[in-house]
């Protein structure tokens, strides 16, 4: 039982000969008459001193927020059609702003006429997405669908081919780019951080030396001075009259420093493990992949799938930091949007509009962890 | 006389500068059934773990079937395919059912069938009396039943040899029964054995000979009805009034 709810006498009962084996869905839900309510009350919001002061400060703070916030984002806001003038006037939020400029934030410098095809990109790369999040395809088959999906986006957003006119990725912008940099860093830097977690429990002194090197190298520049390295550092390195596009630098960059941090939370699955699995594995002859792969990472990534979302939801949010190299991923266009003279004043809507775009995504991880975790641990008693 | 299924020839391992084993040497023929025995601490773990090298031994030879453990990877695998191990606190797969966890070995490292590991696995479920369980999980099976599991597990690799460290030591009382009976079973059809038990009533029944350990040495090895009337060093003599309640 999770909440202490005032339960009427014969529910507790009920519960309470259901001690021996609790079933949630065979619980009565308790009735709730206005008497019941204010049991509640008593008992939940103003059953002591400072619980009482707490609940008095909360309401006088939704007091103090609510009404003006409602004021702003509805009841004086201005919607559809409006132009700057008639927003200052409302004095509301100018949701006409996103109106007139949700194309823009959207998808950036990509050519106008041809939007479509971001947004048709971005439609198959979500349903790749959520292809991936159904246990169902977790088997070969995932490969053949981003081995499908990919090279589609590609031909999408890129063109050149079929009549499709080239855009450079010089030009892409907004939530498309977001998307792809955080999806492909994420999806890229877990393979590498499950070796790394590997590799610094290793055997062997080289490997370990190597992955720990690398971990704490990384996990101790910002990912500012990653990017900054990848796209003024990286081509010192490379032989004269070669270069690595713009995109590509920003997507291993967002990629090598995700993996670091991503390969720390794998290592305390592996670590939390009992030594036993591995020797039952050992004792029964598989080989050190299969050990892994087979019996110890199935269940270290369960154990660790909060801070992995975790770091998934952060690599996300970091992909705005490619602003730094010239990228115009979505928080830039947002920005970008506002160097219009006739809107510049409605920053707020701006960053609002940019901000639930990111919300969404990072709920939906959020949601989709804790999906992931119950349906793992189902039938799995320990 | 055969070639024995395991050699033990001067022994030696250290933990760190902690000397854990002796000089210990042992020979262990086809069918044969060893006890080892001995107080807590004095490496009799560490000196089945050695045979199937989940410790590395640093001086003196060990033999399986004819083949010396050395650190070559390939020859432990080889090795471990014929070595079964029980575990004292069971070490089932909890992530994959009571079947997927017989299944598997057999499945990725010896190239059988899914369908025919299938078949003997069931075929072992039944021989430790619990085919009903095989799609259950291991934590939903009482210690008893998943003891008997990674019993069933181990012999799935139809292994010449089976070691158990102290396999009864975690389990309630009542329970402990349903897995000596699996195991007596077990000797009866002719497996060779090697066994860290105090179940000294087991012991009597199976064992064609008693090892006793203490402080990393073999003490004494000697058959069964020798050993338990006629101990002859006073170290045996007092675990065994000790473990006996004399
Ligand atoms: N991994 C290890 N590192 C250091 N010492 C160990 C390790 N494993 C066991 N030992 C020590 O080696 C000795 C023998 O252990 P073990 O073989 O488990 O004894 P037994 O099984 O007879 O009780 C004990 O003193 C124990 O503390
Ligand atoms: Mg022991």
């Amino acid at each position: 039982m999770t909440s202490n709810t005032n339960l009427d006498p014969k529910t507790a009962s009920e519960i309470a000969s259901h001690v021996e084996e609790p079933s949630q869905t065979e619980l009565r839900a308790p009735r709730r008459s206005a008497l019941n309510v204010l049991g509640w009350a008593r008992e939940n919001l103003f059953s002591s001193a400072p619980n009482t002061l707490l609940t008095v400060l909360a309401v006088s703070l939704l007091v103090w927020a609510v009404p003006p916030l409602l004021g702003w984002v509805l009841l004086k806001a201005t919607f559809l059609g409006a132009d700057p003038q008639a927003c200052r006037e409302a004095g509301g939020a100018c949701w006409s702003f996103i109106e007139v400029k949700h194309r823009f934030i959207l998808f950036g410098l990509y050519p106008h006429d041809e939007h479509w095809r971001p947004l048709l990109a971005m439609g198959l790369f979500l349903s790749a997405i959520a292809a991936s999040c159904d246990p169902r395809f977790w088997n070969l088959r995932i490969l053949a669908v981003w081995g499908a999906a990919l090279p589609f986006c590609g031909l999408l957003m890129w063109g050149g081919l079929l009549g499709l006119t080239f855009v450079g990725n010089d030009k892409w912008g907004g939530l498309p780019l977001t998307l792809i940099l955080a999806t492909l860093g994420i999806v890229l830097a877990f393979p590498l951080s499950v070796l790394l977690a590997l590799g610094r429990r290793s055997d062997m002194p080289a490997i370990r030396a190597i992955c720990v090197g690398y971990i704490e190298t990384v996990r101790g520049v910002p990912l500012v001075s990653v990017l900054f390295m990848a796209s003024i550092m990286f081509p010192l390195f490379l032989p004269e009259g070669m270069t690595i596009d713009k995109l590509l630098r920003a997507q291993l960059g967002i990629m090598l420093f995700t993996a670091a941090y991503l390969a720390e939370a794998v290592r305390g699955g592996l670590q939390a493990l009992p030594k036993g699995q591995y020797e039952a594995a050992d004792a029964l002859g598989l080989s050190y992949w299969q050990k892994m792969g087979l019996i110890i990472l199935p269940q270290a990534l369960r154990l660790v799938i909060p801070p992995i979302v975790n770091q998934f939801i952060s690599c996300f949010k970091d992909t705005s930091l490619v602003i730094i190299i010239g990228l115009y991923d979505l928080l830039t266009t947002a920005k970008t949007a506002l160097s219009d003279p006739l809107w510049r004043p409605f920053y707020i809507e701006s960053y609002v509009f940019a901000a639930f775009i990111y919300f969404l995504f990072c709920f939906f991880m959020s949601r989709y962890s804790q999906y992931l975790e119950k349906r793992l641990n189902a039938g799995l008693k320990r | 006389m055969s070639d024995p299924v395991i050699l033990l020839d001067q022994v030696n391992k250290w933990f760190g500068a902690f000397h854990v084993l002796k000089d210990v040497s042992m020979t262990v023929g086809k069918g044969e059934k060893v006890v080892v025995c001995g107080p807590s601490g004095s490496g009799k773990s560490t000196v089945i773990r050695c045979i199937n090298r989940l410790e590395e031994h640093q001086k003196g030879r060990i033999l399986v079937g004819g083949v010396e453990l050395t650190s070559d990877i390939k020859m432990i695998e080889r090795i471990r395919k014929d070595v079964g191990m029980v575990f004292q606190s069971f070490n089932l797969f909890p992530h994959l059912t009571v079947l997927e966890n017989l299944t598997l070995a057999p499945n990725w490292v010896k190239g059988t069938p899914v369908k025919e590991a299938t078949e003997t696995a069931m075929a072992y479920l039944e021989r430790v009396r619990i085919p009903e369980q095989a799609n259950k999980y291991p934590g939903q099976l009482s210690g008893g039943q998943q003891q008997r599991v990674a019993i069933a597990r181990a012999l799935c690799m139809k292994p010449k040899v089976m070691l158990f460290d102290e396999p009864t030591s975690a389990l309630d009382p009542e329970m402990i029964k349903e897995v000596l009976d699996v195991m007596i079973t077990l000797a009866e059809e002719g497996m060779t054995m090697v066994c860290v038990t105090h179940e000294m009533g087991f012991a009597r029944t199976v064992a064609d000979k008693m090892v006793f350990m203490a402080e990393g040495r073999i003490v004494e090895s000697s058959p069964p009805v020798e050993f338990f009337s006629n101990p002859k060093t006073e170290r045996a003599q007092q675990f065994l009034g000790q473990i006996l309640g004399h």
